[in-house]
């Protein structure tokens, strides 16, 4: 038992901290809450499922492909729907729900309302630690690990990622120093979303792929954000692997805990803030006025 | 016999001069007439069964813009509300037989409980951390509830409460006059002193209490009270619907009364319930065909959508703006046809 907490634990983590990753970005640099974040995680899992089974692709293209059909959806959704909203924080978040509303109609218009199976890419099991891991989880770990080094290489060590850091510490200041804040915010979502993108694609063969997939993944996510600290980066880590390894330990030791690993996760999320209202890594901003 | 028609003819003139004056008025007004009479012209099943599930969400939806268009507690958790009046009221009319005149107002004493409990766990969160962690209380309730499926009755909930009054007619009138009664009180309280104080709040927390307000009081209050509208709604929701289910805490009801209330306009008490008078009957009608009924969400996602693009505070205040204007010398609201402002006679722009 314990080594399976290990296991899914980590794996389950790897799939958090990818969404939960892209989230803060975005929120970091353009204080957008992207309820619909989640829901491009849908759209890029049925993508993949649309390119690999009826179009026929091969693996790689198919998963490359829909990666960078879902980044561009964004990026153009981000232009249309949001960015006149933007002032709005309210209407941000209506928009987003919308938005994760009519990805979700479509979806159950366009594909049915039934669970779609995916094959996955290597079929058969590994043993590690006396665990049988399939390959497929596998990969879901090396892409997560790959995906997350890349966004910590591109925040850090190239002259976009100045940027976004730079408009995620002060927006208008980054706007006076000549930036264009919003074509940044602008590629912010497409790698936000890329992120999330590369997520549905990996987990579409294990998990079960149907319209409401995005809704349980999106309050763990939001848990997770929450968590660590709104737009921490850091936090977002640390907050996915917490959350995920708490549901691994409800769903082995604690009798009916499949019902209730939802509820302890949260519950821990709600501990966590009453202890530290800003979250494991936010920062105290003073009163914004 | 005098001081009877000397009472007439008091609130026949402030009706000709405070509410016939202005076309918002004469609309809420007319929309409170015709709900009440509406069942002597058209006492079609089908209208009246709607008419009430609009009525009870109005409810719903005018409490959360009493939380989270006043005092600025954006809460994505309404549903808890919602789910603890109507399992409160369901459970002791299956289990204890109680009468559901008595089960009604205990729901929502229930919610109120509730509402003081997430109140005080909000007290120390503000913004978006508030708007995520509110979201989670329905959740982890219902985890619980489905953990433990021989009270709660699991997926399915509880079904086979005992309904209030039984002809379609009485259920209606129920609804709408609570309803009434709700919405009116709701926008009492707005209008109050304590409407003021959760004005300030939102718009400087800070500044309110350097002005010697204690802000968590107020705060705490702003819960109860929205709790105990949302919970009254909850409790009605059971007994009419006969049915108390996971769809009162999920997710989706909680997101629901948030678009509402921005389609409608925040803070403004009118905005959510004109929202769900318009969109309920909507996307209930547009279910009824066959060739919208797989569009329906799709169809509402849009028009909301629309709405927020083109007019950002809601389609009420929208609506108003077209239909009055205000005086620029004294801020009183007047008919757009108007040339000189009816208070101050300044000129109107």
């Amino acid at each position: 038992m314990f080594q399976d907490i290990l296991v899914t634990g980590l794996v389950n983590g790897g799939i958090y901290a990818l969404l939960a990753v892209g989230f803060s970005l975005i929120f970091g640099v353009a204080r957008i809450v992207n309820i619909a974040h989640t829901a491009f995680y849908m759209l890029s899992a049925y993508a993949f499922y649309f390119l690999l089974v009826k179009v026929g692709m091969n693996f790689a293209v198919a998963s490359l492909l829909a990666v960078v059909l879902v980044v561009a959806v964004s990026m153009l959704c981000y232009k249309l729907v949001i960015e006149p909203v933007r002032e709005h924080h309210a209407a941000v978040l209506i928009a987003t729900i919308a938005l994760g509303l009519i990805f979700q109609e479509s979806l159950l218009i366009g594909f049915g309302g039934h669970y779609i199976g995916i094959p996955g890419a290597i079929d058969g099991f590994a043993a590690i630690a006396g665990v049988r891991v399939s390959y497929q989880r596998l990969i879901i770990l090396v892409v997560a690990a790959v995906a997350l080094s890349g966004t910590w290489l591109l925040l850090h060590h190239s002259r976009f990622g100045l940027a976004i850091r730079a408009a995620a510490n002060d927006l208008e200041i980054a706007n006076l120093m000549g930036m264009n804040v919003k074509r940044i915010a602008m590629f912010t979502v497409g790698v936000s979303v890329g992120l999330a993108a590369i997520a549905g694609v990996v987990v579409a063969p294990v998990y079960v792929v149907d319209p409401l997939m995005w809704q349980t993944p999106l309050v763990i996510m939001l848990a997770i954000v929450v968590l660590g600290g709104l737009g921490s980066i850091q936090g977002s880590l640390v907050g996915a692997f917490i959350i995920s390894y708490v549901e691994a330990i409800t769903v082995f030791a604690v009798p009916s805990g499949a019902y209730l690993k939802g509820a302890v996760a949260l519950s821990i999320m709600v501990a966590v803030l009453l202890w530290k209202p800003e979250g494991l890594f936010g920062v105290v901003f003073e009163e914004e006025r | 016999m005098n001081a009877v028609s000397a009472l007439a003819a008091r609130s026949w003139a402030n009706l000709r001069n405070e509410v016939l004056v202005l076309p918002s008025r004469i609309a809420v007004l007319v929309w409170a007439l015709a709900l009440l009479l509406l069942p002597l012209v058209w006492g079609d099943a089908y209208v009246m069964r709607v008419i009430t599930m609009a009525a009870i969400f109005a409810i719903f939806a005018a409490s959360w813009d009493l939380l989270a268009g006043y005092s600025g507690q954006v809460s994505f958790g309404h549903a808890i509300f919602f789910g603890v009046g109507a399992y409160t009221s369901a459970l002791l009319s299956k289990h204890f037989d109680l009468s559901p005149w008595l089960t009604m107002p205990i729901g929502a004493a229930a919610a109120v409980l509730c509402g003081m409990l997430v109140g005080l766990l909000c007290l120390r969160m503000r913004g978006s951390y508030l708007s995520l962690a509110t979201m989670s209380f329905p959740l982890i309730l219902l985890g619980l509830l489905f953990a433990l499926p021989e009270l709660s009755g699991g997926e399915l909930g509880i079904s086979g409460v005992r309904r209030a009054v039984v002809s379609p007619v009485s259920n209606y009138y129920l609804a709408v006059v609570v309803m009434l009664a709700s919405v009116f009180g709701i926008w009492k309280i707005g209008d109050s002193k304590f409407g003021l104080i959760l004005h300030a709040i939102r718009e400087d927390e800070v500044a309110c209490r350097a002005s010697g307000i204690n802000t968590p009081r107020y705060k705490v209050l702003a819960f109860l009270l929205s709790a105990s509208f949302a919970g009254i709604a909850g409790a009605l929701f059971a007994h009419f619907m006969r049915l108390a289910g996971p769809s009162t805490l999920e997710l989706a009801l909680s997101f629901q009364v948030v678009i509402w209330c921005v389609f409608g306009g925040m803070a403004t008490v009118y905005g959510p319930v004109l929202a769900v008078f318009i969109l309920y009957p909507l996307t209930d009608f547009l279910g009824g065909f066959d060739l919208f009924r797989d569009v329906r969400l799709l169809v509402f996602a849009v028009i909301v959508l629309l709405v927020l693009l083109f007019m950002p505070r809601g389609l009420g205040p929208w609506l108003r703006d077209r239909a009055e204007r205000v005086c620029p010398r004294c801020k009183s609201r007047n008919v757009f046809t108007r040339k000189q402002c009816r208070l101050c006679e300044a000129e109107l722009r």
